[in-house]
C-alpha cells in the first residue's frame, strides 16, 4: 500500500481515455502539473488547452466546447474553479452543458499551502445546482473507475480530488456504481459515513472503536449528489445513529446531505465531523489532529453520538 | 437591393420588439433597438443557418452575450420561422418559451443561455475552439455590449482567442455608449476601446452599426482574415428608431406603456 493521490489516478485515467474517445478535451488554468491533466496534455497536445490563470473564462469555454459536442474536463484547484460559481451556474448548470469540472487539492489535507489553496466550501456550492453531480473518490482505484464513468455520464459533474496520497480502501476488482454508497466494513452498532481522503481515517477509527467493543459500520459515500437516500434511510431506520466525516467545511457538505435525508425521514440521529473554521498551514497529519479529522477524534465523536 | 431588403426587415423587427416589450410590461428596448440592424444583417445576409433545423451540426453560431436584448433575437427567429410569430407576445410570461433572457434549453435557435453579462464571449470562444479542434468550418459570432465590456471575463476571453488563432470567431460590439444608470464614459469609461482590442491582438474594424452596407462589408471582410479573431466595433444609438428613446439611459430597462408603444410603432413605420 504505497498509496496514490486521487489526482494522479485521475490524470493517468484521463490520458488513457483520450485514446479511446476523440471527443474528450482538457482545459486547465496553468496548474496542469498539479492537477495531473499534464498526462493528457503530453499525449494529446491538440486536445489540451491551457487557458492561463483565468478560470471564469475556462468555465465558459468548456461550456461552449460541450455545447458544440465535445466532452471537456476543466481542471484547476477545486477552490479556484468552483470559486467561479456564477459562471458554473449559468454557463454549465443552467445551460445543461456536458462539462466535467475537476477540482484537485481539496480540503485541509493539502497541508502547508494553507487556507487560500484549500477547497472547503466547494461541495456546498456544487451541490446547490439542480443538475450537478458531485463525486469524490476515496482512493486511487475508485478515482480511476469514477473517471471512466464520468466520461460516459451525460451531464455536468464536479469531481473532487486530493493532493495527498491515499492508501487503498477498495479491492483491485472494485466496481464504481454512481450514486451508491459502499459498505467497507459491516457493523451493528452505528455507521460512520465518510467521503474522499478521510475514508481511510474512518476505517482506522472503526478499528479503535472495536477495541472498545463498539461495532461500527463504515460506508464510503463517493457520490455526494445524487446522495444514496436508500442506504441512508435503511441505516437511519435500523441503527439510528450516523456519524459523517469529511475534509470539507461543516456547512453544506456530506454531513448536510445526510442530515437532510435523515431529517425528512424523521428517524435517526446525525453528528458531523468536518472543518469548522478557516484553516491554516501545517503538516497534513497535524492539521487533521487540530481540526478533528484524525482517527482518534472520529472515534471519540462516534462514542459521543452512541452514548448521547 | 439586398440593403433595401435588410432595411425593410429591420423596420418590421423594430415594430415587433416594441410590441413584445409593451405586452410584456418590462424589458430592455434601448439595447434591443441599437443592435437590431446588426442582427438582421447577420441572419439574413451572412449566417449559415437552417431555420427549420436550428441544431444542424454545421451551422454558424450566434451567441447573444448581451442577453437582456433577446427581444431583438426572438423577432429575427420568428421572422425566419424558427419560432412561431404569435409566440412573441408571450415574452416574459409564465410557461412561455420566450424567457426574459436567453435560455438555450427552452427556446429553439438560442445558442447559449446568457444574461449574466460577461459570460457569453467565453462560451462563443469554446464553440470556436471546438470548431477548430473538430476541423469544422462553421463560424461563431458573438454580440457583446459596451457596459458588459467592463466585466473582467470579457478580457480573459479576449486574451485567449488570439492565442488559439480563432479566425472563426467574430465579435460584434454594440457600442451605444449608454448603460443602465448612465453614460458608459461616466459609469466606467472604456476608451480607448478599439485600441484595447488591437492591443489584445485582434483584427479590429470600426463601423456605423446602423449602416447595413458597412455591417455586411465588415462581416465579409472578417471572413478573409486568417489566424486572428475579428472585433467589429459597431457605433450605434441606444433606442435607435424611436426618437423619444434615442440616446436615453432611462429606456435601457423600461418598457413602453400602451400609449408610448403605439407612438413608437407609428414613428418606426413612418420613418424611411
Amino acid at each position: 500500500m504505497a498509496g496514490k493521490a486521487t489526482r494522479t489516478a485521475f490524470g493517468e485515467t484521463l490520458a488513457r481515455l483520450g485514446a479511446e474517445n476523440p471527443r474528450i478535451v482538457v482545459l486547465d488554468a496553468d496548474l496542469s502539473k498539479s492537477t495531473m491533466s499534464d498526462f493528457f496534455a503530453s499525449k494529446f497536445p491538440d486536445r489540451f488547452f491551457d487557458m492561463g490563470i483565468a478560470e471564469g473564462n475556462m468555465v465558459g469555454a468548456g461550456a461552449g466546447m460541450a455545447l458544440a459536442g465535445m466532452i471537456p474536463f476543466i481542471c484547476s484547484f477545486a477552490t479556484f474553479v468552483v470559486g467561479r460559481f456564477e459562471q458554473i451556474r449559468m454557463s454549465v448548470g443552467y445551460s445543461r452543458a456536458n462539462v466535467k469540472i475537476v477540482g484537485t487539492h481539496c480540503g485541509i489535507g493539502i497541508g502547508p499551502d494553507g487556507y487560500s489553496q484549500m477547497a472547503l466550501e466547494d461541495i456546498a456550492l456544487m451541490r446547490s445546482l439542480p443538475n450537478m453531480a458531485v463525486v469524490q473518490p476515496g482512493d486511487a482505484i475508485e478515482a480511476e473507475r469514477a473517471v471512466e464513468y464520468i466520461a460516459r455520464h451525460d451531464g455536468p459533474v464536479f469531481l473532487r480530488l486530493t493532493r495527498q496520497n491515499l492508501n487503498d480502501v477498495n479491492p483491485p476488482d472494485y466496481k464504481f456504481e454512481f450514486g451508491k454508497g459502499v459498505v467497507l466494513r459491516p457493523g451493528r452498532d452505528m455507521t460512520i459515513m465518510a467521503t474522499g481522503g478521510v475514508v481511510g481515517n474512518a476505517l482506522k477509527a472503526a478499528a479503535l472503536l472495536a477495541q472498545k467493543q463498539v461495532d461500527a459500520q463504515v460506508v464510503n459515500i463517493h457520490t455526494i449528489k445524487p446522495i444514496d437516500r436508500d442506504l441512508i434511510g435503511r441505516v437511519a431506520l435500523s441503527q439510528g445513529k450516523i456519524l459523517t466525516v469529511e475534509d470539507h467545511g461543516i456547512v453544506g457538505g456530506l454531513g448536510s446531505a445526510v442530515a437532510e435525508v435523515v431529517a425528512e425521514l424523521g428517524r435517526g440521529r446525525v453528528k458531523r465531523v468536518a472543518v469548522e473554521d478557516y484553516a491554516e498551514s501545517g503538516d497534513p497529519d497535524g492539521l487533521y489532529k487540530k481540526y478533528g479529522l484524525s482517527e482518534d477524534n472520529i472515534a471519540a465523536k462516534a462514542l459521543e453520538l452512541l452514548h448521547d | 437591393m439586398e440593403i433595401e431588403k435588410l432595411k425593410t426587415i429591420a423596420k418590421e423587427m423594430r415594430v415587433d420588439i416594441i410590441r413584445m416589450l409593451t405586452e410584456a410590461g418590462s424589458g430592455h428596448p434601448g439595447g434591443s433597438l441599437s443592435c437590431i440592424d446588426i442582427i438582421v444583417t447577420l441572419f439574413f445576409s451572412k449566417l449559415r443557418y437552417r431555420p427549420n433545423d436550428p441544431n444542424w451540426a454545421d451551422r454558424d453560431r450566434f451567441v447573444l452575450s448581451k442577453g437582456h436584448c433577446v427581444p431583438a433575437l426572438y423577432a429575427v427567429l420568428a421572422k425566419l420561422g424558427t419560432l412561431p410569430h404569435d409566440e412573441l407576445l408571450s415574452l416574459r410570461k409564465l410557461n412561455s418559451r420566450m424567457q426574459g433572457h436567453p435560455d438555450r434549453n427552452r427556446t429553439p435557435g438560442i445558442e447559449a443561455s446568457t444574461g449574466s453579462l460577461g459570460q457569453g464571449l467565453s462560451v462563443a470562444l469554446g464553440m470556436a475552439m471546438a470548431g477548430k479542434t473538430m476541423k469544422k468550418d462553421y463560424r461563431v459570432y458573438c454580440m457583446i455590449s459596451d457596459g458588459e465590456s467592463q466585466a473582467g471575463q470579457v478580457w480573459e476571453a479576449a486574451m485567449a482567442a488570439p492565442k488559439f488563432k480563432l479566425d472563426n470567431l467574430c465579435v460584434l460590439l454594440d457600442y451605444n455608449k449608454i448603460q443602465l444608470s448612465g453614460a458608459v464614459r461616466d459609469i466606467m469609461n472604456l476608451e480607448p476601446l478599439a485600441e484595447k482590442w488591437r492591443a489584445f491582438n485582434w483584427n479590429v474594424t470600426e463601423i456605423d452599426g446602423h449602416d447595413f452596407g458597412a455591417i455586411l462589408k465588415a462581416l465579409n471582410d472578417a471572413e478573409k482574415v486568417k489566424d486572428k479573431p475579428t472585433l467589429i466595433l459597431c457605433h450605434t444609438i441606444k433606442g435607435k428608431g424611436v426618437s423619444f428613446m434615442e440616446g436615453k439611459w432611462e429606456w435601457h430597462g423600461k418598457s413602453p406603456n400602451r400609449e408610448e408603444g403605439e407612438r413608437a410603432v407609428q414613428e418606426i413605420l413612418a420613418r424611411n
